[in-house]
């Protein structure tokens, strides 16, 4: 598994040169990891009907007993098989999509590392390996909403979908953290095997829900996936309808078993859940960019996957795993519609496209099939997973079912309206709807000479269509993958099983009055849309975000302009200040005298003098290239000190440095006056010239309590034993410096070749102030 | 008033230089058993070319250099992680050294350790650091105040 996961990186690595050279022919070798993946997939499936789940682990990181494991179960089965199958059709898809634009092979990299990442996340087993991979769907999500960077409705829409999902994330590894402490594992098989209790629990689930909720975008999180629609229409397809929304509704199935009796777990994900499959189908009614209306279409979905996770009994988890199938299955040949659409026609709004349907039979032939689905119309495969949720609810035994119940019903009646609003929209004539158009754009139809798609581009399209069609008659044949899935989550066997004519039960009422009711709400449509135009306008999602963005960087702004009101006195006194303070009071109250000595050499003595005076003489010079002169005089006086105690290495060092830093001070005192400005004297002066002194006087004290300090014997003794005999020089402080403590080595030429660029930015912004105002 | 170039210093350090550089890779190389070393070698060099630039300003330095600061601030930052990382593909701890030594028939045993490519990266990251600074400082895009007239 673990070479699974590393190949669609390794591939993903080749693909940006590859497309220089054959183009948008890269998507097909793309294509090719996550079919290899689909198949292998295939191959341990059978494996896992025999022996169990497969286990592979490797260790992370073993000093902190960190291991990475993977598990691949019947449920990773199920989500492995809709990532890498509806992958590989997108793949293929994008071929067609896609021109020679130059962004595709960027496009076909981050995409395959994409796929990687939430193959990684349906496989990981430990939680850190979860969130790892977690994140990495949202960073690659990120980048391929805002791959073409010119646009700023992308790059907008691709931060806050950073920033909404990368904040649940967050929260998400508090939640993790708290449960793997209190459990004492992080591998996600123990966990829920033993679930651990007490208050703390309680905060963690809180907390994993935000992660899963912000993901799926569930109301009130739900305002970053319309604005991920600004990417290509394969990203759509494929991040934001089938599989990475997907991810939070994963999370709540395998955690639902084990948590489902906690007390806060039912009424979140159920509320959560309902609100956001009431709210999404709403506001789909009133799209007119196709696009959007299946993006609001995808809310209210993963909303009903929530709720029936979330329900937690058996049936509705079974449910919710045929649901999740079926709704990959739709909706990623939908948005694969809309993109073709779009493609041909250049438009996606359904008050421009005229009778489409009538050019393009195969392919209204199969949008009709996968909206029917998506509307829960016999006999399709959303038909089934729809029958299933409808039953499982109406045999709850909670108290709210029946609420619950209604609502789900109401939900699907909307989903029908919408479904037969895009088909209308797309396909059929004019008019949809009364919504006036904004701006300049003219009500003109498109819809006469639209050239037909090919032949490759229609093909993933006419295979899922194919497939909801062929699941809807056949039950039988997805049957054992769901009730695999169901088993490995809730740990014994389906009793249920999936059956296009289940005979006259509730559900089948209650979809027979969905139905009516959405058409209803179809036929009427001018109205709804008048009637939810009289709506009051409610707290906007959208806005909750921008108000809040807003006022986090107007509080940056705001303690910016607090601690960096750009003072150099101030900036110096605060740091002296702090240094004074903070090591101060402890040095005098605790501090050691050491025994003081004279001198050990007359040379010492003569050499200290000059240093004594010079330092002085630097303090009051007026001119600043003679004061820098007397400083580096201090400094020659140093590397005298260290040669007459015998140590050749510092005082090579010594020197150099001072007269490299005498070159470079002159340098840049060529910017600055001759000599220094001396104001008349003020009373903030005073305090300065105490801050100056006190810092003085506490460098030589703290200097001379630091000798004093020692009460282990030195380490040098053991330095001077080992230089030779175990790193093979004589040079003990070159030793030390480059191996002994290499690694401090390493940090210390980072940091001063990062200073250097540092300085060189510095110097270059202040040349040219032109260029580099933006 | 642009000050005039002095013959003197420039011989000096026309005479210097190179002599300098060698010192620079003796102490470069020498290090690990004699006072010396990466850092102390990089100054040395670094203050070569200094000397370069205090007798012909910024044109003199980038005559005496053609390959950009930055470049050796990366390759010295990369000998430095190499380094680390062939310690840690052969199964030792990141930048664990090993010995080496090696019979040149006439020149004698010569013994070394990999330590001294971690030295090299330093030697290479002080002088990139200086180079970039007296560039940056002294104006070697040609805005420099006190460009030396020959």
């Amino acid at each position: 598994m673990f070479v699974l996961i590393l190949a669609f990186g390794c591939v993903a690595a080749v693909l940006p040169a590859l497309a220089a050279r054959i183009g948008r022919g890269v998507f097909y070798v793309a294509a090719a990891v996550p079919a290899a993946a689909f198949i292998w997939g295939v191959g341990a499936y059978g494996q896992i009907a025999d022996s169990g789940p497969l286990i592979e682990q490797a260790a992370w990181v073993p000093q902190l007993g960190l291991t990475l494991g993977l598990r691949f179960d019947g449920f990773a089965f199920l989500m492995l098989s809709l990532v890498a199958g509806i992958g590989v059709l997108v793949f293929i898809y994008a071929g067609s999509y896609f021109h020679a634009e130059p962004i595709i092979g960027r496009f076909a990299a981050t995409l395959l590392l994409f796929s990687g990442s939430m193959v990684g996340l349906v496989l990981a087993d430990n939680l850190l390996a979860l969130f790892l991979f977690w994140e990495l769907t949202s960073i690659t999500s990120y980048l391929l909403i805002s791959i073409e960077d010119e646009k700023t409705a992308a790059r907008s829409g691709a931060m806050q979908a950073l920033l909404i999902t990368g904040m649940g994330g967050l929260a998400m590894l508090g939640g993790f953290v708290l449960l793997g402490e209190a459990a004492g594992t992080y591998s996600m098989a123990e966990l829920l095997a033993r679930p651990p209790s007490g208050a703390v629990v309680n905060v963690a689930l809180v907390l994993v829900l935000i992660g899963a909720f912000t993901k799926s975008a569930q109301v009130p999180f739900h305002s970053w996936l319309p604005r991920a629609m600004n990417a290509p229409t394969p990203v759509s397809s494929y991040l934001h309808s089938a599989t990475m929304v997907t991810a939070g509704v994963y999370l709540v199935a395998r955690f639902t078993p084990a948590f489902a009796d906690y007390s806060l777990w039912r009424p979140l994900v159920i509320s959560f859940g309902l609100a956001s499959m009431l709210i999404g189908a709403y506001r789909s009614l009133r799209q007119h960019d196709l696009k959007l209306l299946l993006a609001y279409g995808t809310i209210s979905q993963l909303g009903l996957m929530m709720l029936l996770f979330g329900v937690g009994t058996k049936e509705s988890i079974f449910a919710g795993c045929t649901l999740l199938l079926a709704h990959g299955i739709f909706k990623a040949a939908l948005f694969m519609l809309v993109g073709i659409i779009d493609h041909q026609s250049k438009t996606r709004d359904l008050r421009k496209l005229d009778r489409l349907g009538a050019q393009w039979p195969v392919v209204a032939a199969a949008a009709g099939v996968v909206a029917a689905s998506m509307a829960g119309i016999p006999p399709l495969f959303g038909f089934i997973a729809k029958e299933e949720a409808l039953g499982a609810l109406g045999e709850t035994g909670f108290a709210w079912g029946v609420p619950v119940l209604i609502g789900v019903v109401i939900g699907s009646s909307f989903t029908v309206a919408y479904s037969a609003r895009f088909v209308w929209g797309a396909f059929g004539p004019r008019p949809v709807s009364m919504i006036p158009h904004q701006g300049s754009v003219r009500n003109e139809a498109v819809g006469q000479q639209v050239p037909k798609p090919s032949k490759m581009f229609l093909a993933p399209v006419v295979v899922l269509a194919a497939l909801t069609l062929l699941f809807g008659l056949f039950p039988s044949l997805i049957d054992p993958v769901i009730a695999r899935a169901y088993a490995s989550l809730v740990g014994v066997r389906a009793e249920d099983h999936l059956a296009l004519w289940p005979g006259f039960t509730q559900a089948l009422a209650l979809s027979a009055v969905a139905i009516g009711a959405g058409f209803a709400l179809f036929w009427w449509r001018l109205r709804v849309e008048k009637l939810q135009d009289s709506m009051p306008k409610v707290a906007s999602a959208q806005r909750g975000y921008d108000r809040t963005v807003k006022g986090l960087l107007e509080g940056a702004d705001a303690v910016t302009g607090f601690v960096q009101h750009g003072s150099l006195p101030i900036y110096l006194g605060v740091i002296l200040l702090t240094m004074i303070v903070l090591p101060g009071v402890p040095l005098l109250s605790d501090g050691v005298m050491p025994d003081l000595w004279f001198a050990d050499s007359p040379m010492q003595v003569v050499v200290g003098f000059i240093m004594i005076v010079c330092a002085c003489a630097a303090a009051v010079a007026r001119r600043r290239f003679a004061a820098v002169l007397l400083v580096g005089a201090v400094g020659y006086g140093m590397a005298a000190l260290f040669v007459i105690q015998g140590a050749p290495d510092l005082a090579i060092t010594q020197l150099l440095i001072e007269t490299l830093g005498v070159g470079v001070f002159v340098l840049a005192f060529r910017h600055l006056p001759a000599d220094f400005v001396r104001p008349k004297f003020r009373r903030s002066q005073g305090a300065q010239i105490a801050i100056a002194l006190l810092a003085g006087v506490f460098v030589f004290l703290f200097t001379l309590f630091a000798i004093g300090a020692r009460t282990e014997p030195s380490i040098s003794g053991e330095y001077l034993d080992k230089a030779y005999s175990e790193a093979g020089g004589n040079n003990v402080v070159n030793v030390i410096v480059v191996d002994f403590r290499g690694f401090d080595t390493m940090g210390e030429i980072v940091v001063l070749a990062v200073a250097a660029l540092g300085v060189a930015a510095l110097v270059r912004a202040k040349r040219s102030p032109a260029e580099v105002e933006p | 008033m642009t000050p005039r170039r002095s013959v003197i210093l420039d011989l000096c350090v026309q005479a210097e230089f190179h002599t300098l550089l060698l010192l620079s890779l003796y102490l470069l190389f020498a290090g690990h058993n004699q006072p010396g070393g990466g850092f102390a070698g990089g100054l040395v060099a670094s203050c070569a070319f200094g000397l370069r630039y205090v007798a012909g300003g910024s044109s003199a330095l980038s005559r005496s250099i053609s390959i950009p600061a930055t470049t050796f601030l990366g390759v010295g930052m990369l000998f430095a992680i190499l380094t680390g990382c062939v310690s840690l593909l052969t199964g030792h701890e990141f930048l664990e050294s090993a010995i080496f030594s090696a019979d040149l028939m006439v020149l004698g045993t010569v013994k070394t350790s990999s330590v001294l490519f971690f030295d090299i990266g330093v030697y290479l990251v002080v002088l990139g650091m200086a180079l970039l600074l007296l560039e940056q400082l002294g104006g070697a895009d040609g805005t420099d105040p006190d460009e030396v007239q020959p």
